[in-house]
């Protein structure tokens, strides 16, 4: 266990920001804080960053008490979301500026300096961009220079404050891969904070969702995608459809037809219930809700399909391109049946 | 048609993904320029520019070059003789020291109201905002009474000097004073608004990072501002230069010693010596624009590293 945050409760003037968070990170993890805005996720991380105080609670650093120490003692390295590169310094000042403000016992010498500024534009992939202004780079460079600022200090741990944010989908999912890969290469516990579910299910060894400031799930990708806690973390991780069914056991009845139902908690009869889009069948003909084909849409690895049900519910399903649902046309009459539905009380 | 454009995407995306990151964007791909031919959303371009060319004519340059064709009626020979002249160099030199000093002393005490204006919250904050301007709104010839009378060897200042032997008013000192209480609004409102947009996010990096908050002012805040301390400098300079009302009360106005430019003009003036005057005039005009090329000169420079 490297860092172990305890009951962390903070709130501003009007409403509470963070209300007991408690969690650990192990040594090495790449975790993310997973929320909408508003939820706190922010207001966390800078908390751990030494920039905030909490009003009452532990965070402690391999047993030692971080919120004794300031921002600049904590040897955190954080990149933010509006890169907060010195605009007056090249890229190499930047990435050496927190091994130049080092009191003169401490700070290496120049040459190695150099040495170390000269490894992490290496690692970051622009060499040849040493001597330029970061109002010369891109936004995707600018962001791996802050990246690499960070790194320069041997940070203890990382912390990315929405870091893809203001990047296009493009060099987002390149910057992910790499970030991934930078993670891996140099094993420090990183804790980055987004509100895009599909980076952090995408990056993250473990994730926490928060919602207004507290913790909803703690978990692996495929456990919060398997097990959702809660309607909460089931709606925020992706596109579902909600139907009312009767519950009973481990099954959801409809008209017609009953599905496998994954409950949690102790609930029967009447219940809303969830399913994702790829869990859906779609047929010519029975069991399932009727309805009609309002937009095909064959973005991407799938097709999707909307369909409005007879009392106006749209149901959006997800199919694979060489399946049955590609012969459809528009204004078909088709049955959507669920493969499998969750429930959860409210 | 979506369909064909959304397949194409789809599988654009698949190709990337062996290659780095910054082979997907092109490197220095730079949106088009707005032209002369650029359709404008506000019509009325070309009267505008046509009644702002007239104006500035009119206003600015016909008088400058009735300035500059003034002195020759006393030909080359009477030009040089005026601009050498023992008491003129004297006075040239006095206002541009003055003004340079008080510059300099306003640079870093508006910086100091400037930071405190914009990053601590006090009481009575908005009337200290308020007395910063009292310099520009006051007219001149009353700032220039209530200093002399202040700085007087029998004022409430200067009597305190005054045992001492030091005296402030009717000195170059008293100059120098008046040019500091009219200059220091130009550094603050300069540098104010600079400040106050300067992103916080990027303090706090130089925090995490392990500065000292003065290694975060030294080496990331005060070069961030440096254009406008430039700027807010090159104002107060200017003014200073020309400042006139304020400082012929305290000054004593001895020739040689406490005799500013702009006096030394009125008093050739006053002489019916209108070429002298405009000749004196010229040599400041001189000075003040090379002093104004080369500082905006250094402003470019220092903000082409920042932006570009």
């Amino acid at each position: 266990m490297s860092l172990i945050v305890n009951n962390i409760t903070k709130s501003f003037s009007d409403f509470a920001a963070l209300n007991q968070v408690s969690f650990e990170t192990h040594s090495g993890e790449f975790l993310a804080l997973l929320g909408p805005s508003g939820s706190g996720k922010t207001t966390l991380l800078r908390l751990l960053a030494g920039l905030d105080q909490p009003d009452s609670g532990t965070v402690t650093f391999e047993g030692e008490d971080y919120l004794a120490l300031n921002a600049r003692e904590r040897r955190i390295g954080m990149v933010f979301q509006s890169y907060a590169l010195f605009r007056h310094m090249t890229v190499e000042q930047n990435i050496a500026f927190g091994l130049n403000v080092r009191p003169a016992k401490e700070r290496p010498s120049k040459a190695e300096i150099k040495a170390k500024v000269q490894s992490l534009l290496k690692l970051i992939q622009l060499e040849d961009l040493g001597k330029r202004f970061p109002s010369q780079l891109s936004g995707g460079q600018r962001q791996r220079v802050a990246l690499a600022r960070a790194l320069a200090i041997s940070p203890r741990i990382l912390l990315l404050d929405e870091p893809f944010g203001a990047l296009d989908a493009l060099v987002r999912k390149d910057l992910r891969r790499w970030l991934r890969r930078i993670h891996d290469e140099t094993g420090v516990t990183t804790i980055f904070v987004t509100h895009d579910q599909e980076e952090a299910l995408d990056l993250a060894d473990r994730v926490v969702v928060l919602k207004d400031g507290q913790i909803e799930q703690i978990g692996k990708p495929l456990e919060l995608y398997r097990k959702p806690a809660s309607s909460f973390v089931f709606d925020f991780l992706g596109t579902n459809n909600q139907v009312t069914a009767t519950v009973s056991g481990a099954e959801a009845a409809f008209d017609g037809f009953t599905v496998p139902a994954i409950i949690t908690g102790d609930l029967t009869g009447e219940q809303l219930v969830r399913f994702r889009p790829f869990d859906a069948h779609v047929s010519k003909d029975g069991p399932g809700f009727k309805g009609k084909v309002l937009s095909i849409l064959p973005a991407g690895a799938n097709l999707r399909l909307e369909v409005q049900a007879e009392d106006g519910t749209v149901f959006e399903t997800q199919h694979a391109h060489d399946s049955d649902a590609s012969d459809l046309a528009l204004n078909d009459t088709v049955y959507v049946k669920p493969i499998k539905v969750y429930v959860f009380g409210t | 048609m979506t369909t064909d454009t959304n397949l194409s995407a789809g599988d654009a995306r698949l190709e990337t993904n062996g290659r780095s990151p910054h082979q997907i964007k092109p490197e220095g791909f730079k949106p088009p320029k707005a032209t002369h031919r650029t359709q404008h959303v506000l019509p009325g371009f070309h009267a505008s520019l046509g009644i702002t060319l007239t104006y500035l004519s009119l206003i600015v340059l016909l008088p400058l070059v009735a300035l500059v064709l003034r002195p020759w009626e006393a030909g080359l020979d009477g030009f040089i003789r005026t601009v050498t002249d023992v008491r003129v160099v004297k006075a040239l030199q006095l206002s541009f020291t003055t003004a340079f000093w008080a510059a300099a002393v306003n640079l870093i005490a508006g910086l100091v109201v400037a930071w405190v204006l914009t990053r601590y919250e006090f009481p009575g904050k908005k009337i200290i905002d308020a007395i910063v301007d009292l310099p520009f709104a006051l007219p001149t010839a009353v700032a220039g009474v209530s200093l002399s009378s202040l700085y007087a060897p029998n004022g409430w200042v200067g009597s305190l000097f005054d045992p001492f032997g030091i005296k402030i008013a009717y000195t170059p000192i008293g100059i120098f004073i008046a040019l500091v209480f009219i200059g220091l609004p130009f550094v603050v409102r300069s540098v104010q608004p600079v400040l106050a947009e300067f992103d916080a996010e990027v303090e706090e990096a130089a925090l995490t990072l392990g500065a000292t908050p003065m290694q975060t002012a030294i080496k990331v805040i005060l070069p961030s501002l440096a254009p406008a301390l430039i700027t807010g400098f090159s104002l107060a300079f200017a003014r200073a230069v020309g400042e006139y009302g304020s400082v012929i009360f305290i000054a004593g106005n001895m020739p040689y010693i406490s005799e500013i430019s702009p006096l030394l003009i009125v008093i050739k003036l006053e002489e019916f010596d209108y070429a002298g005057a405009a000749s004196v005039a010229i040599a400041m005009l001189a000075l003040s624009f090379t002093i104004l090329l080369v500082t905006n000169f250094v402003q470019v420079l220092l903000s082409r590293r920042g932006r570009a």
